[in-house]
């Protein structure tokens, strides 16, 4: 379980930056980049590739960064000047010609054999008491940071509705989301037994369950929709519950990653880079939350409302939109040597069109333009991920490459519903919807 | 309609301001009588597949004055600021800035020089608050360069401070300080037209192009927006604006260009223009 826990917190950090990086391009600057696994790819092999060849870990990742800005440059340059759906075009076939080049040029990337075998950092690393002490603190003192932020957040939140209206939703809110897990956690038992037992035919029980789920998610759609119409303060109080559901898990999630971090030497390469991936996207976050927030990064949202007014106060905004494009791809650079480190080899098929569709999920699920809200986003993909891979299998009565298929189509379903009940995303704002342009 | 009435504190401190923040603003009385012309485009052409929407135009500006532009509807006015600020590129032509030939330069770059147009339309950032949209408007900030921001963090908040200080007291002259925290985009399209005017002057510029400042603006506010249009222009700063309300433009201006079907028709004081029965012509028809 430590392990698994250790592996979870480290892909929900590798996405999470890797989401940053496109929604600093996308959130914050408008640019459509359907090829965001272009900059983890590039990163990735080159931090591989470089390391091979006994360059230090850090240099190897920083470099792998530096190549991945260095595509969008050159993305940046030939397309920019143009009209943004272009952008998004090239973006696609970039992506996909980066990784036809990683299967092909066997010379360099061995292609389909991948690379296996190459240095992982902290790997050999046996540290002391102190400086385990020194880790877990490091850790627990990002996750206070994030759990303080948190709750200023959630108090903003509940300032804005009297006490009395928020203490009734959300009951009601903790009614809704309880009943809801204990309908999708009872009809899963009966799926999983209806399947062990072998009497229906596996097409009457997959459409059955299918049915079941649609019926389910209609049923609760179609509820919080009454809800929020009859009850004041009906979202505010789904999204207090929703977080603070959240926020106890994260609970305990930390207390196996810093357990994990105390039995450092039961496992040094997977504990070593889930302490530098959860460090690096505290420093991802801090770093981007303070650029957005600075006149840099209000030229950057000026560019995302309407370009030509930008123009027209002297802004440069090709240039600015250049650099959008490169700090986003080296922040995606990084996110692939971790994610080289995680997977501890590295194939053409890892860099699949598949993982910008996740990055994109990630960005709109917390909402586009929130930072917060994509690392959020990460967390919610990444436990979506590892309920379904555990718990599906046993459910529905489809093969390993169709139940990924399957699992793809609920985040589509999940998404849509997203999309109707809260189109800016968890943490967008929802004011924006209804601006003018 | 418009009086030179003595105006409130609000617009002297902002022209203070103008003058202290910036020393590079040319201002009238320091300016010598017989001053070259702020602004000169000659033979300007831009055609849109088979129209010809501007056609040998020529337009001049002088320095520390209010200068405007009519003729009826598509005759070209607007075509001819987006050739002047190079939104559009002509398709011949010159236009000279403050001296220098600026009919290469990017947008941007004319905009830095000190040359500021406004949209006929007014556009406005939506998703950023009203006060956002007046500090991106200021000009050389620190802040806005990627390194300062990690390495001059302190000089950068010194000067976003004084920013939106500046940024409210324009506010507070166009009657936008109530909705300065709003978002842009929850602006009436009144309301609108006055933040785009703001923002420009937020950029401290040497001349303004203005697109129908009016239009679709109150009466009063008409009036009021005069008023300070007539205040900045007295502490230095040079307007080139598009009306169609000739009340307007004869308060306003000192000196009036004729556009009709993309060619110069006639210029002269707004008295002189009025009278012109060229001008009467184009505007009422044949
Ligand atoms: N981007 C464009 N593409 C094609 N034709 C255009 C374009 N912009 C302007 N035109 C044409 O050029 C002519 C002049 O248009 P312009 O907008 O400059 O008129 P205007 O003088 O500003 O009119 P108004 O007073 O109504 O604003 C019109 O006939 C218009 O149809
Ligand atoms: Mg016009």
């Amino acid at each position: 379980m430590q392990g698994f826990i250790v592996s979870l917190v480290i892909f929900t950090s590798i996405f999470a930056i890797f989401g940053l990086g496109l929604n600093l391009q996308w959130g914050f600057t408008g640019l459509i980049n359907f090829g965001h696994v272009a900059f983890m790819a590039v990163g990735a092999y080159a931090t591989v590739l470089l390391s091979l060849n006994g360059v230090p870990l850090i240099l190897a990742a920083l470099v792998g960064g530096g190549l991945a800005a260095l595509l969008g440059l050159l993305i940046g340059l030939s397309t920019l000047r143009l009209r943004a759906d272009y952008l998004a075009i090239v973006t696609i076939g970039v992506s996909e010609m980066v990784r036809l080049v990683a299967l092909n040029e066997e010379w360099l990337t061995r292609g389909s054999f991948g690379i296996q075998r190459f240095p992982l950092p902290l790997a050999n690393f046996s540290p002391t008491l102190l400086t385990r002490l020194v880790m877990i603190l490091l850790v627990a003192g990002v996750v206070a940071l994030g759990y303080w932020r948190l709750w200023k957040w959630l108090r903003q939140q509940v300032k804005q509705a009297p006490q009395s209206v928020l203490t009734r939703a959300s009951l009601a809110a903790l009614g809704y989301l309880t009943s809801l897990s204990l309908l999708l956690y009872g009809g899963g038992v009966a799926a999983r037994q209806l399947k062990a037992a072998n009497v229906l035919p596996p097409w009457l029980l997959g459409v059955g369950l299918l049915g079941g789920l649609a019926a389910i998610i209609g049923l609760y759609v179609w509820l919080a929709q009454r809800m929020s119409s009859k009850m004041s303060g009906w979202s505010t109080g789904l999204l207090l519950v929703f977080t603070g559901v959240l926020a106890l898990l994260g609970f305990w999630i930390l207390g196996y990653a810093l357990s994990a971090i105390y039995n450092y030497d039961s496992n040094p390469s997977k504990t070593g880079l889930m302490v530098i991936s959860v460090l690096l996207v505290a420093l991802t976050y801090w770093g981007l939350e303070r650029l957005v927030n600075s006149p840099w990064g209000r030229i950057l949202k000026a560019i995302r409302e309407d370009e030509e007014v930008a123009k027209a106060l002297g802004k440069n905004v090709f240039w600015y939109k250049l650099q959008s494009l490169m700090l986003g791809g080296l922040i995606a650079g990084i996110a692939g040597a971790l994610y080289a480190w995680q997977l501890t080899t590295v194939y053409p098929d890892n860099f699949q069109p598949l993982v910008t569709f996740n990055g994109w999920t990630i960005v709109v699920l917390g909402g586009a333009g929130s930072n917060a809200g994509t690392l959020l986003g990460s967390a919610i993909f990444w436990a979506y991920q590892t309920v379904t891979r555990f718990i599906l299998g046993d459910i529905v009565p489809l093969d390993d490459a169709r139940l990924g298929a399957f699992r793809i189509m609920v985040i589509g379903l999940l998404l849509m519903v997203l999309m109707i009940w809260r189109p800016q995303g968890i943490l967008g704002r929802k004011e924006e919807l209804t601006l003018g342009r | 309609m418009v009086d030179n009435a003595p105006l409130d504190g609000k617009g002297e401190k902002v022209a203070a301001r103008i003058q202290s923040m910036d020393e590079t603003l040319p201002s009238v009385a320091s300016t010598p009588a017989p001053a070259p012309s702020l602004l000169v485009a000659q033979g300007l052409c831009k055609s849109f597949g088979g129209i010809r929407a501007v056609e040998n135009a020529s337009i001049e500006v002088r320095p520390g004055s209010i200068t405007g532009l009519i003729g009826p509807n598509g005759a070209g006015k607007t075509t001819l600021f987006n050739l002047l600020s190079n939104f559009i590129r002509a398709d011949t032509g010159t236009v000279v800035f403050d001296g220098e030939p600026i009919q290469h330069l990017p947008p941007h770059q004319i905009a830095q020089q000190g040359l500021v147009r406004t949209f006929q339309v007014a556009r406005v950032l939506s998703r950023l608050s009203v006060m956002e949209n007046m500090l991106l408007a200021a000009q050389r900030q620190t802040g806005e360069n990627f390194w300062n921001v990690w390495l001059k963090p302190r000089q950068s908040a010194r000067e976003e401070r004084q920013q939106r200080e500046y940024a409210s007291e324009i506010l507070e002259s166009v009657g936008l300080t109530p909705m300065a925290q709003a978002y842009a985009g929850a602006l009436s399209g009144g309301q609108r037209k006055l933040l785009e005017i703001a923002r420009a002057m937020m950029v401290r510029p040497k001349l303004i192009l203005l697109d129908e400042p009016a239009a679709g603006v109150n009466p009063t506010l008409i009036n009021q927006i005069c008023e300070h249009i007539q205040y900045w222009n007295r502490e230095g700063m040079t307007f080139l604006i598009i009306e169609h309300n000739m009340d307007v433009i004869m308060s306003l201006c000192d000196r009036v260009w004729v556009l009709a079907e993309g060619r110069n028709l006639a210029t002269g004081t707004p008295a002189e223009v009025q009278r012109d029965p060229q001008v009467l012509e184009a505007y009422l028809g044949q």
